[in-house]
Formats: C-alpha cells, sequence, structure tokens
C-alpha cells in the first residue's frame, strides 16, 4: 500500500568547489525505503558532501525520519562526509527540526541555497 | 458542515493504509475551516497514530481492524483511533537527538512525541481488545494563537 521509494543520482558542485551528489527521492519516504535510501547512500563513492533532495517526496512519516538520522550515526561514525537537505515542505521542515535533525543537517530551501551553504 | 457530524474509517491492519485516514481526517479538517498548515499538523499526527494501532496495536494482523472515528464539535474536530493492543504503558518521551546520535537511543522512536506536539490534545487510553484507542483533538482558536 506504500508508495515505492525511487532514488536518482546527480551530481553538482558547491560554491566551494567540492563535487556534491545529489539524491534526489520520491515516492513515500517510510519504514518500507529503508534498504532503497541507504544503499543509494552507500553508493555514492568517495564524495565528502551529499545533499538529500525531498522535493519530489509525497509522503514521509516517522520511521522515514529515522532512516535519515540511521543515515546520520553512519555518517558520524565514519566522519568523512557532510550531509545537507533541502526540499522539504514548510511542514516537514518543521518536522525534522522537532525532532532535532536540524541540529545535524543543514536544512536549506532549495537547491541553489544548499550548495551555496556547503 | 453540521455540528456533531461523525465519519468512520477501518483499515486494514497494513502500513500505508493510514494514508487513508490522513485523506479523510484533512477532508473533515478543510471542511470545518482549518488552516492548511493546522491540516498538515493533523495529517502526520493521524498517521503517526495509525501506524501505532497497525504495527504495535495489531500487531500487523490481517484479522484486526484499525477503526479511525472523527466526528466535529463546535469549533474541535477530535479523531479517535482505536485498536485491539493493550495500549501504551507509559507517557510519550520526547526524542533526543544527541542520544540517538551517539546509540544510546534508537533512531525509531518519535511517532507519539509527534502525535502530542503537533495537535491540541493528545490522550492514549488503554483497554481490553478493540477499546484502547489514542484520542486525538485540534481546536480551530488555536490558528490564532
Amino acid at each position: 500500500m506504500q508508495s515505492a521509494t525511487k532514488v536518482v543520482r546527480r551530481d553538482a558542485t558547491a560554491a566551494s568547489g567540492d563535487s556534491v551528489a545529489i539524491l534526489a527521492f520520491s515516492g513515500d519516504i517510510a519504514s518500507t525505503s529503508k534498504d532503497t535510501v541507504l544503499q543509494a547512500y552507500h553508493g555514492v563513492g568517495e564524495v565528502k558532501k551529499v545533499l538529500l533532495d525531498f522535493s519530489g517526496v509525497d509522503y514521509i512519516n516517522s520511521s522515514g525520519i529515522a532512516i535519515i538520522i540511521q543515515m546520520l550515526i553512519e555518517e558520524r561514525t565514519a566522519g568523512h562526509r557532510t550531509i545537507g537537505i533541502f526540499g522539504l515542505t514548510p511542514h516537514f521542515k518543521k518536522v525534522f527540526t522537532m525532532v532535532g535533525v536540524a541540529k545535524y543537517a543543514t536544512i536549506s530551501p532549495d537547491e541553489a541555497a544548499a550548495l551555496a551553504e556547503m | 458542515m453540521k455540528n456533531g457530524s461523525s465519519v468512520e474509517v477501518r483499515l486494514p491492519s497494513e502500513l500505508g493504509f493510514e494514508k487513508i485516514a490522513m485523506s479523510t481526517a484533512a477532508g473533515m479538517a478543510a471542511l470545518m475551516g482549518f488552516s492548511e498548515d493546522r491540516i498538515e499538523d493533523l495529517k502526520t499526527a493521524v498517521a503517526e497514530a495509525c501506524i501505532n494501532a497497525i504495527e504495535h496495536g495489531n500487531k500487523f494482523d490481517d484479522q484486526l481492524d484499525v477503526g479511525v472515528v472523527l466526528s466535529s464539535n463546535d469549533d474541535e474536530l477530535e479523531i479517535k483511533v482505536i485498536d485491539d493492543g493493550g495500549g501504551f504503558r507509559s507517557t510519550p518521551a520526547t526524542p533526543n537527538i544527541d542520544r540517538k546520535m551517539s546509540g544510546e537511543e534508537e533512531p525509531r522512536g518519535m511517532g507519539m512525541f509527534l502525535i502530542q506536539s503537533l495537535v491540541d490534545e493528545a490522550e492514549w487510553h488503554n483497554g481490553p481488545p478493540g477499546k484502547s484507542f489514542v484520542r486525538l483533538v485540534i481546536r480551530l482558536d488555536k490558528e490564532n494563537s
């Protein structure tokens, strides 16, 4: 009953000149998304900066947010990448902030702002 | 919409069906005149309540339904999400992102916190099978506060 999660990777350059992998999600971000989301993240390669694009996401629940937190935990342990987020609706920006995600990942309104932040 | 109007939805105990309850709640709140941002709050709270009922209350049992009863009363919308579990024995804990990041707390476990944070009232009632429910209320006057 949940919509499949899709991820498309594209590459960009941050304002700093660093390469950035953008993972653009669509569909639902829920418990069933875990493998898709984490496999996409594990496959980004050697880039040091990753942006998560939620502008195509229809539905996010707390289990989906937990997957993003899992990603942040892995990165904190490995300690070699910066993760940023953009494309959240105002409601989900509020929710991500309420649960503390904003403390560990910069949340920007759109791709241009996110690349400028990186 | 008439005061005292009520709608009931029964959901299979399968993840994803919470979106039916979200849509129903959003439609009813829109008819009552709630703002878009309050409706978004309500949708997330209803979704999380239904997910808890499906996952923890009915434990994904395909023989059990989750009941969702929406009632308008004056300037408030009440939603009861009913399951066959024994209810929750503790009050919702506030998630601590630092503890999650350090591995002292599971990454999951934010649903009840979100429910409580996004509506004006949230109460968990324990009961025998089919009688445990969470009661959510949002009020129209909250928009101006």
